[in-house]
Order: C-alpha cells, then sequence, then structure tokens
C-alpha cells in the first residue's frame, strides 16, 4: 500500500485521463501499472512520474503505458530519430543485418506489428524491413 | 517329331532359367552398392552432413538431423531416385541450426541490448527478470530509455549503478 501512496498522484492522473486497461498491482515491494492511451498522456504520465521519483532511482516502479496499441497495420508512421537515419533490419533485433534506411522524418507505412519494440515497416522506395517502434511515431 | 517337340522344350526352359536369372541379378543389386549410391548422390547437399544411409533389400532408410522440412523432403527424394532403391524410409528429424534457448532472460537481455543501443554509455545486464543499469547517461534521454526498458516487462530496473549527467 505504501507505494501506491507514493505514486497517488500519478494513479490518480491515469484514472482521471481515462486510461484503457489501466491496471495497478503492487508485488514484492515494486507497483506495476499498465494501461493503453496516447502518446500525450502517456507523455503527462512520464513527467508526473519522474517528478515524484527523480532520476527513476528508486526501481519501485515500473510503468508500461502503450500508447501505439490502436495503431493498425496501413498507418502512416513519422520517422523521429534523434538526427540519423532509421535502420530498417531483416529481423526484429538489433543483430539482424540492416537492409535500408528511413531519413529522419520520413513517413513509413506499418506493414505488421511482430511485438511492441519491432515492427515491419515499408518506405516510399519500397523498402521493407523491421524498425525499432521507439522511433517511429503515428500521424494524426 | 517327339525328339523336336523335347528340344523344343529344352530351349524353353533354358531360355526361361537364364531369363530368370538375368532379371532377377538386375532387379536385386547389392545393398551395399545401393547404400553408397544413395550416399554419393546425398553428399552433394549441404544439410546431409549429419545424414546416415543403410539400405536392406532394396529399402533404404535415411536417419539424422537436418536443419529444415524442406531438407528432409529433398534427400529422400534425392535417395528415391537412386537406381536400385525400392523405397525410402525417412527418419531424418528437423534440428533448428541455432539451438532455442529455454532461459527466460535471453529474450528480455535481448529487447534490452536492443533498447540501449542508442546509448553507448549506458549498458544493461539482466538476471532474475531484473534489468540492471550501469554507466553513464544524459538527463534528456534517461526518461525515452525508462519508458522503452519498463514497457519489456521487466521485474524491476535497478538504476543504482547509473550516472545521470
Amino acid at each position: 500500500m505504501a507505494l501506491q501512496e507514493k505514486y497517488k498522484e500519478l494513479i490518480d492522473a491515469a484514472n482521471t485521463a481515462g486510461v484503457g486497461n489501466l491496471s495497478v498491482r503492487e508485488q514484492d515491494g515494486v507497483l506495476y501499472i499498465d494501461g493503453t492511451t496516447n502518446g500525450t498522456v502517456k507523455q503527462q504520465l512520464w513527467d508526473t512520474y519522474e517528478r515524484l521519483d527523480p532520476n527513476y532511482a528508486s526501481g519501485d516502479l515500473v510503468m508500461n503505458i502503450n500508447s501505439v496499441a490502436g495503431v493498425v497495420e496501413g498507418a502512416q508512421l513519422k520517422v523521429t530519430t534523434n538526427s540519423s537515419n532509421l535502420n530498417i533490419r531483416k529481423g526484429p533485433s538489433t543483430n539482424d543485418e540492416i537492409v535500408g534506411k528511413a531519413a529522419r522524418h520520413e513517413v513509413v507505412t506499418l506493414v505488421s506489428k511482430e511485438n511492441d519494440q519491432w515492427w515491419v515497416v515499408k518506405t516510399a522506395d519500397g523498402e521493407q524491413g523491421y524498425a525499432y517502434t521507439q522511433y517511429l511515431t503515428p500521424i494524426g | 517329331m517327339k525328339n523336336t517337340k523335347n528340344k523344343m522344350m529344352a530351349l524353353i526352359m533354358a531360355a526361361a532359367v537364364m531369363t530368370a536369372a538375368f532379371t532377377g541379378c538386375k532387379s536385386t543389386p547389392k545393398d551395399s552398392d545401393v547404400k553408397a549410391g544413395v550416399e554419393t548422390a546425398i553428399q552433394s547437399s549441404p544439410t546431409a552432413t549429419n545424414v546416415t544411409v543403410s539400405v536392406d533389400q532394396g529399402i533404404a532408410t535415411l536417419t539424422g538431423q537436418v536443419p529444415d522440412q524442406g531438407s528432409k523432403d529433398s534427400l529422400e527424394k534425392t535417395a528415391a531416385a537412386v537406381a536400385g532403391v525400392k523405397s525410402v524410409i525417412n527418419n531424418l528429424t528437423i534440428t533448428p541450426a541455432t539451438p532455442v534457448s529455454v532461459s527466460m532472460d535471453d529474450p528480455l537481455a535481448a529487447a534490452v541490448k536492443d533498447a540501449t543501443k542508442d546509448y553507448p554509455t549506458v549498458t544493461g545486464t539482466v538476471a532474475d527478470g531484473v534489468i540492471s543499469l550501469k554507466g553513464e547517461i544524459q538527463k534528456a534521454n534517461l526518461q525515452k530509455l525508462m519508458m522503452t526498458l519498463q514497457a519489456l516487462k521487466p521485474k524491476k530496473v535497478e538504476t543504482a549503478g547509473l550516472t545521470v549527467k
């Protein structure tokens, strides 16, 4: 219960924002918060988390808020790398060979989802392969 | 007349015996020759290195390991086409080239490696579902990294060894 007190503001915010499938449970000294929402709410929740636990130093919360669950095949995705090109790979791992690249802010199409980390995308040039979802932002 | 008939019979019988002997010889080559033939035929396949051949009365048996179903099928076809092979018993088993890992930590460790790839000063190790971070990270990048790591369904994320700059 102590952890739910510590992160009460965060849990309340998630409830207020209408996070879907919200699940909050505590086990072995770690609080787990899971749910689905949009990118804006996810960012707000993470900013709250960071304020309540500066630098995430306590290691007592695992928050998995999925903001891309509703993205479907055929969706347009913008490449949001920090500066470099996005690697498109043969398989869903950084060990897999690079088969293409997408420039920063280029728009690619979602072909299928391997898992939450790796999606198959296709560029306008027809290059297809696995890209890391962290660097893909759904448009619209 | 009777003599001629007997001669004819003798000729026919002799011919029959010879034919039987001849065809008999042709349809049952030695099993050892057939075995050698099959071994030569499948040798060209790179997936046949762990395959052994035995032949019993023209029936060839393939045993051993191949990496996939395609290799299993094609080796059977190759063996069946060898002269003297009546049929093939395909006892080949499929063993993927890379052994499949059983540890639950392995997929998590691989995912952590992917997630930390763009932060060369950070290393992440995994033990019993716990991700432990070490090294240094820019404060601006910390939230993005934590978002990714906590979405991997770890038991927890330890940051005690991580210096935030």
